[in-house]
């Protein structure tokens, strides 16, 4: 198998992941892979950010060569389409709850929450990554996009170790929506 | 003539998710994602050495004879 530069993107991860430990702010960066995704399905029709650039595909697949997974089979009903379409709703409901968090910050109804809420439940204290250089909605939207991506890359750990390395990839909310768009556009243009 | 039967690679496309898994993994660039909706294999370049079917996430690719 040849080696291309992109299987190395699995350091954006840790950096990105490494950079939120220190200062919150760098969890902003998280928007690339929000963007990126789009961009090149709406664009240009392709998903080529899953099929190459996604830092946690390329994370998944080379903690999979190392041996870090059981390569089973997934369970049907997680590859179904009800689940990835679920999945997906829900994912983006969490995303707009962080919006909507922001904007109570925002508008003053709210206060920061210095924290890291992992699988929407356990919340963990993270205040030493903010110093209060910014206004407060600013720290508190990357506070929530961090946990965002947290939780689900802890998610996708689970899944890369119970099942294939790149189980995430079926269920992957962005993927579900960038494959949406991929087949809503060849529909349209054949 | 006895010819030894050959495989192939064979994408349920409805239940592709187009993730990309199997081009990478295929030596010989059989598998290219067509459009952003699922995997295609091009036949005369697949030799069913099934990498791609082992490592599938959502288990959608199958070793079949072919003709």
């Amino acid at each position: 198998m040849k080696r291309h530069w992109y299987h190395y993107l699995w350091l954006w991860s840790l950096l990105y992941f490494g950079l939120g430990f220190f200062n919150i702010l760098f969890a902003w960066l998280g928007l690339i892979s929000f963007m990126l995704p789009l961009i090149m399905a709406i664009g240009f029709g392709n998903k080529l950010f899953c099929n190459r650039y996604c830092d946690r595909g390329q994370t998944l697949r080379a903690l999979g060569q190392l041996g870090f997974s059981r390569r089973r089979e997934m369970p049907a009903w997680m590859r179904s389409k009800v689940f990835r379409y679920g999945f997906m709703v829900f994912f983006f409901a969490m995303f707009g709850n962080v919006l909507y968090t922001t904007w109570l910050v925002y508008s003053g109804a709210g206060s920061l929450q210095e924290v890291v809420t992992l699988l929407w439940t356990w919340q963990f204290p993270w205040q030493w990554t903010y110093s209060g250089a910014t206004s407060p909605w600013v720290a508190q939207f990357a506070f929530g996009l961090y946990s965002l991506m947290l939780t689900s890359e802890v998610i996708a750990l689970v899944t890369m170790l119970a099942y294939r390395p790149r189980s995430w990839c079926v269920y992957c909310p962005m993927g579900t929506l960038t494959q949406t768009i991929c087949k809503a556009k060849a529909r349209r243009d054949s | 003539m006895c010819r030894k039967k050959k495989h192939l690679a064979v994408v349920q496309k409805a239940d592709c998710v187009a993730c990309g898994t199997c081009t990478d993994v295929c030596p010989r660039g059989a598998i290219t994602i067509w459009r952003g909706s699922f995997a295609v294999v091009d036949a005369a370049l697949c030799v069913g050495c099934g990498r791609c079917a082992k490592e599938c996430p959502a288990s959608v690719i199958q070793l079949e004879v072919g003709a």
